[in-house]
């Protein structure tokens, strides 16, 4: 059974009309290119010694993109690396100037191009507070004022004056988080800083974006995470080759970003652009304990999963990423290989299988395996996601519930009928 | 946080966004973000070490007393200079305003560099809270100067109080050459290795470890007078020293051959302003 996994993303209720809200960023024509010298001159010397002209490559990182953002949306700009979304972003936080094209804002706006950006090792968190939020353009004094509260969301009242070096980096992670949202700009720009620290801060960010998505406040979010964007945003835009290629309802935008980057066909043999895959699942399927292939497993037993992939090209760092989801799309586990046991590259031709056994803890059901795999150790660097390499079924008795766990609970029962 | 964002629909004006600039995003963000910049790093100087202080006062301290016994007991001409050992060390001091500073401000872009290209942040900020902090250790390595100054037997003058007027011209021309090295430094990233030479040389080619007067008229007597610091520091040594010692104007002559120093001081305000703004907004892209 194949699951069209973008179809049933988690249902968002888009309830809000902006047509009546005003206009709060517009862009026009912005075009924006860099010009990439192919032997960069970087010294002195070498402006003096090089007799040739540099001969430059002309990137056009954006080419006249136009769009419109009202009041209290949150917006999501979607598209894969090197579409331009970042240099978008950089281009309406006055970070780039553009080229051509005007942008208009009304309000202040504050960016997140990546969390924690000015911190200072050397000062305590009180210190550093101060001086991010003034940074984001509020007063001294304002600035002051809100350490009680970034401090509570961030929960590190007790680490005030605590220098940030001796912060562990979930601890930092959690004090940019909350910086972030106590900036009161009426424009956030944020870029791939949804997933931070643990599941319970996890769980506390997601909450924020959710009463941000309600809220007064205009949000636009930089990602490649389509979940995301289909669970927050009201609108989104893709952004592909420094175009946009789609904008508008947020699951049709996430379908086409889909659509452009994985299923390009593998077999194509178009070389040119990166369209093709760099590596391809050849082969995905379930083993019992012996070692023989089976298609389902029964409740409880140990699921022997394995793959074997070929690279089509050299990948550096890779890493690989499984997650089983059920009918409703909901994805009960996940695992990825441990960094430790990750080889450093694979080259082009080279294949690769993967065995893992997994403790199965899935109730019984339908489940597809998704796959995902990345280059260069980061994550936002997809080589391949694909939605469905494997299905199975776990057979036993019903339960309620998407997966079990034995789990004590002690019960105590109180008034109701007397004997 | 978010009953605060839900205030009532105030008026929304679109403004052109105008993209990165040396001063963007007003002048009291500005302020106080110079302030507190260069007052944290100021402290943070001081912070790592039980001695701090007393590190930042070694540095012209050791050259002082190097110098000092080069000069009164090796090659003996200091002996016949009025008052040479506090002139030294003050105009060491004083010099390190302009070493220090502009030591600091031509890596400052460069060095921060995340923020650049990360932050919406003026970029005039950055190397001139190197030159705060180097000022802020100046003014306070003063105070140790001044202390040397009074046990040495100097008596105190009323044109002490025009010290400032020093400090502020050598302030000034500070920034200037940070703002020009900084930006070009982005460029072409040897700036700052040979702008250490350069100030190695400017610190010989100023009066700082010799009175202008010893130089005899010749060609490369003129070629000092051109420099500012020749003019500002013989100025500081009449004011705070050595009344007796030539003025400004006794070494130039006339008003008029006080013009190439003047013109080459205003010359690199006018530049290093005009460089950094024009390579401020292009400065994160070149990072």
């Amino acid at each position: 059974m194949a699951v069209d996994t973008t179809q049933d993303g988690p249902a968002t209720p888009r309830g809000r009309e902006f047509d009546a809200e005003p206009v709060v960023i517009e862009a026009s024509g912005v075009s924006k290119s860099f010009r990439l010298p192919v032997n960069k001159i970087s010294s002195l010397k070498e402006q003096i010694t090089t007799f040739s002209r540099p001969d430059y490559r002309e990137l056009h990182a954006l080419r006249d993109v136009s769009f419109e953002i009202r009041r209290g949306e949150f917006f999501g700009i979607v598209g894969r690396n090197g579409s331009g979304k970042s240099t978008l972003l950089k281009v309406l936080a006055s970070i780039y100037a553009a080229d051509a094209g005007r942008v208009r804002m009304a309000g202040r706006l504050a960016p997140f191009i990546e969390l924690g950006v000015g911190f200072n090792p050397e000062l305590t968190a009180r210190e550093n507070v101060e001086l991010n939020g003034v940074m984001m353009g509020l007063e001294r004094r304002q600035a002051r004022s809100r350490l009680g509260a970034v401090l509570e969301f961030a929960e590190l009242e007790e680490f005030v004056d605590m220098k940030l070096k001796n912060y562990s980096s979930g601890m930092l992670v959690r004090l940019a988080f909350s910086v972030m949202i106590q900036s009161d700009a009426e424009i956030l720009l944020i870029d791939e800083v949804l997933a931070v620290g643990d599941a319970a801060f996890q769980q506390k960010c997601a909450d924020v974006f959710h009463e941000m998505r309600d809220s007064e406040r205009t949000v636009i979010l930089v990602t490649h995470d389509m979940g995301a964007v289909e669970h927050y945003c009201h609108r989104a835009m893709l952004l592909h080759d420094g175009e946009v290629r789609g904008m508008g309802d947020p699951g049709e935008v996430a379908r086409k970003y889909l659509r452009l980057n994985f299923e390009s066909a593998p077999s194509s043999g178009e070389d040119s652009l990166g369209e093709v895959a760099d590596i391809v699942v050849e082969d995905a399927w379930l083993e019992d304990g012996a070692g023989q292939r089976v298609t389902n497993v029964e409740k409880g037993e140990e699921l022997h999963f394995c793959a074997e992939l070929e690279a089509k090209r050299d990948v550096e760092g890779p890493t690989f990423g499984f997650t089983f989801a059920n009918p409703d799309g909901v994805e009960v586990m996940g695992f990825g290989v441990p960094l430790d046991d990750l080889p450093e590259r694979i080259a082009a031709g080279q294949r690769i299988q993967i065995r893992s056994r997994v403790e199965n803890r899935l109730a019984p059901g339908r489940y597809v395996v998704r796959c995902w795999i990345h280059r260069n150790r980061n994550i936002s660097d997809i080589v391949l996601y694909s939605p469905h390499i494997l299905d199975f079924v776990v057979f036993g008795k019903n339960e309620a519930g998407v997966a079990f766990f034995e789990t004590e609970v002690e019960f105590e029962l109180k008034g109701g009928e007397g004997r | 946080m978010s009953a605060e964002a839900q205030t009532p629909a105030q008026p929304l004006e679109l403004r052109e966004v105008r993209g990165p600039s040396a001063t963007g995003g007003g002048s009291r963000r500005f302020f106080e973000l110079l302030w507190l910049i260069s007052a944290t790093e100021f402290k943070k100087s001081f912070h790592g070490t039980a001695f701090g202080y007393i590190w930042s006062l070694v540095r012209p301290l050791m050259l002082f007393a190097v110098l000092l016994v080069v000069f009164t007991r090796i090659i003996r001409f200091g002996g016949g200079v009025p008052n040479y050992p506090v002139m030294l060390l003050f105009n060491l001091v004083v010099f390190g305003l302009f070493q220090e500073g502009t030591g600091a401000g031509v890596g400052s872009v460069l060095a921060q560099e995340s923020i650049v290209r990360k932050t919406q942040f003026p970029r005039l900020v950055i190397p001139l809270s190197s030159v705060m902090v180097a000022l802020f250790t100046v003014a306070l390595n003063l105070i140790a100067v001044f202390a040397f100054i009074l046990i040495y037997g100097v008596n105190p003058m009323w044109t002490w109080l025009l010290l400032p007027v020093i400090l502020f011209l050598v302030f000034v021309l500070t920034c200037a050459a940070s703002l020009l090295l900084s930006a070009l430094n982005v460029r072409f990233r040897d700036i700052a290795i040979i702008w250490t030479v350069i100030a190695q040389v400017l610190l010989y080619a100023s009066p700082i470890i010799y009175p202008f007067e010893i130089i005899l008229p010749s060609f490369l007597r003129d070629v000092l007078l051109a420099n500012p610091f020749t003019l500002i520091f013989e100025q500081a040594r009449v004011w705070i020293i050595d009344p007796t010692a030539p003025s400004a104007l006794d070494i130039a002559g006339s008003w008029a051959a006080m013009l190439p120093a003047a013109a080459i001081y205003v010359l690199t305000c006018v530049l290093g302003v005009w460089v950094f703004k024009r390579e401020a907004p292009k400065i994160a892209e070149r990072l």
